[in-house]
């Protein structure tokens, strides 16, 4: 008796998971259980489900008046994608700002804050603990809280012929900035669990701090480089708040999520449900499998950045 | 090679060299600070100046006049009623009162269900934990914006899948005539104990933010029960405690360090959550799902009034400051009660 369970406690964690759950539990307690699972699997499920199927519905009519459509067309992708909107404004520009105004964030965020994270982790310097309080009250702050004052200043500063106030590049500033704070402290938050060692080593091999850096610390951090990099992503994807305030009034310059609200918004009345159901399904896609495929970084990127604090 | 190197590690750096640390710390710092101090530093200033101004619309072409100095008559109008008579059915009191019950129930809500959940999920010998597990996470992965808008349409009066639900199922088992309740709309608030008034729109955003909020508080759960070392329930077993206190004295001596920062910073994000307000209810009905932030952006975006709205982003901030120095009081108080 005493002989399996020593043979179990010295396996490979693998191992040993699945002995675990090779562990019988009694068929009642067991469809008991999975019941529950059920249930709680289908009320997260049904919204989903609901703007999927009502995303097929082939009748073209304004609203559904049943809750499983009588058969399944792509009709209102097709009508979607070739005009969302009121606006002359195609699916694949409002996609293209989007993913630009994402790529921007994303690729900021992560590389102005990696390069800060790094500094906060690693070196001791004149000011680190007020500059490294400074950043956590930002991050307290709701990006909204500054919008008027940005708005403000923005519409007055022209940058070779573009207003900030009134283009995506100003949005872009604004949404990197607002990612910024989690981006220092998530990344903080991770390098200071890689040891130095590893560092020393390359210093004592005579690399100078920017090379130990690009060589040794950034392979390090690739997970928590990737979960950055998505949340920047889907900050930028779906910000709102900013582009609506900046570029409103220029359609050639709509998000996904600006025509959104136009679409649920003042034009509600006019916009069939099935194709309001596409272009949430289509718009929130790239999010979901992105999401999926790096779930497992995602997840212990924010459980160590945040039990790290 | 570590008897070279000791003396010159010990040593004291000098002055050269700590001021050199600095110059390169601030090298990798620049960049950061550089956008942060333009896009979010200045305008915080910036802020603190408008706040004192009637900074409105017609101050904001190239060159038009500056505003003028106004005193304190921006935070004043806030709590005199001078607002109420801009912004229809504005109410600080009942206002920030539904914030922070809003935030509180949903997280207490995200915490007990999260939690349970990963109960659930982490009984030895539960078959299909992967996809049960999978399709939990789902939620998290929907932009909360279309998250909002298409709880909109589940809770539409007579298009909206939950209506449908109820006279589908209840409504044709029991002969029902049709149920046509206008969840977002309806105007005769459920609870109504001024300055506390929950309307049903109330429930609408709830349901949405549970369905929301829940299966990430349950992933940092599972996180948590996975650290609980096995043979700590097998002694408490020998030493006959039942399931319940097994909970007690084992589970939840783990799952709180883990569960209280992330429940804080719930309440935070709750308490700032934007999009369902503002999609999903509009405020409505009578304003009464507003938010902080909802209120803060309709002062922007459609009052043009950017010296009250600045005033009243101070406010907010002074107001989430003691929030969350309070929920870290509270939940040191709590850590310290039986650790």
């Amino acid at each position: 008796m005493t002989a399996p369970s020593i043979a179990v406690a010295r396996t490979e964690p693998a191992v040993r998971r699945r002995l675990r759950r090779g562990d019988s539990m009694p068929l009642g307690r067991q469809l008991i259980f999975q019941l529950v699972c059920l249930l709680i699997a289908v009320t997260v499920l049904f919204p989903i489900v609901w703007i999927v199927g009502m995303s097929l519905d082939p009748r073209n009519i304004s609203r559904p008046d049943s809750l499983i459509p009588p058969g399944a067309s792509l009709d209102a992708y097709a009508k979607v994608i070739a005009r969302p909107t009121l606006n002359p404004v195609s699916f694949i520009q409002l996609a293209l700002n989007s993913l630009l105004l994402a790529a921007a964030v994303s690729l900021l965020s992560v590389g102005l804050g990696v390069l800060g994270a790094y500094a906060f982790s690693r070196m001791q310097f004149r000011g680190r603990i007020f500059l490294m309080l400074g950043v956590l009250t930002v991050l307290m702050l709701p990006a909204v809280a500054t919008i008027g004052p940005l708005y403000v200043s923005l519409i007055r500063v022209k940058l070779g012929g573009i207003v900030l106030g009134q283009s995506l590049i100003g949005v872009a500033l604004a949404v990197t900035s607002s990612q910024l704070p989690f981006a220092l402290w998530n990344m903080k938050g991770y390098l200071d669990t890689i040891p130095k060692e590893l560092e020393e080593a390359a210093t004592v091999d005579g690399a100078s701090r920017l090379q130990t850096f690009l060589r040794v610390v950034l392979p390090l951090c690739t997970p928590v480089l990737a979960v950055t990099a998505f949340f920047g992503f889907v900050a930028g994807w779906t910000e709102f708040l900013m582009a609506s305030l900046f570029v409103v009034a220029d359609p050639n310059q709509w998000t996904l999520a600006v025509a959104l609200n136009a679409l649920v918004g003042q034009y509600a009345g006019s916009t069939p449900w099935s194709a309001f159901a596409a272009f949430s399904v289509l718009f929130a896609l790239p999010v979901m499998l992105v999401y999926l495929l790096l779930q497992r970084y995602i997840v212990s990127g924010l459980t160590v950045g945040g039990v790290k604090g | 090679m570590t008897a070279v190197a000791v003396p010159t590690v010990s040593a004291r750096p000098s002055r050269w060299r700590r001021w050199r640390n600095t110059r390169t710390a601030y090298a990798f710092l620049l960049p950061a600070l550089l956008v942060m101090a333009i896009i979010t530093f200045y305008p915080l200033v910036f802020q603190v100046y408008m706040a004192f101004t009637d900074f409105d619309l017609k101050n904001l072409r190239p060159n038009g006049p500056s505003p003028n100095f106004v005193g304190l008559d921006n935070f004043a109008s806030i709590f005199n009623g001078k607002l109420s008579a801009i912004v229809p059915n504005f109410d600080i009191l009942r206002i920030l009162t539904f914030n922070i019950v809003w935030a509180f129930v949903n997280v207490v809500i995200h915490v007990v269900l999260g939690v349970a959940i990963a109960l659930v999920l982490n009984v030895s010998g539960l078959k299909f934990r992967r996809i049960w597990r999978a399709i939990y996470i789902l939620p998290v992965a929907i932009p909360p914006i279309i998250v909002a808008t298409v709880w909109r349409n589940v809770f539409d009066p007579q298009y909206g899948a939950v209506n449908q639900l109820i006279n589908g199922t209840v409504g044709v088992l029991f002969k029902l005539p049709p149920f046509g309740l206008d969840w977002l709309n309806e105007p005769n608030p459920i609870v109504n104990v001024y300055p506390l008034i929950l309307p049903v729109a109330f429930f609408g955003l709830l349901a949405a933010n549970i369905w929301l909020g829940w299966p990430l508080n349950s992933v940092v759960a599972t996180g948590a029960l996975q650290s609980v070392p096995k043979d700590l329930y097998e002694a408490a077993e020998m030493d006959g405690a039942g399931w319940w206190q097994q909970f007690r004295t084992v589970t939840l001596t783990y799952l709180r360090p883990a569960m209280l920062p992330y429940a804080i910073y719930g309440f935070v994000i709750t308490f700032n959550l934007f999009y369902l307000s503002y999609f999903m209810s509009g405020g409505g009905p009578f304003g009464q799902t507003e938010l902080l932030v909802t209120i803060g952006y309709r002062l922007v975006a459609q009052q043009h009034l950017y010296g009250i709205a600045a005033a009243f982003a101070i406010f907010q901030f002074f107001i989430l400051l003691a929030l969350t120095l309070g929920t870290n009081r509270l939940a040191k108080a709590t850590a310290s009660f039986d650790a």
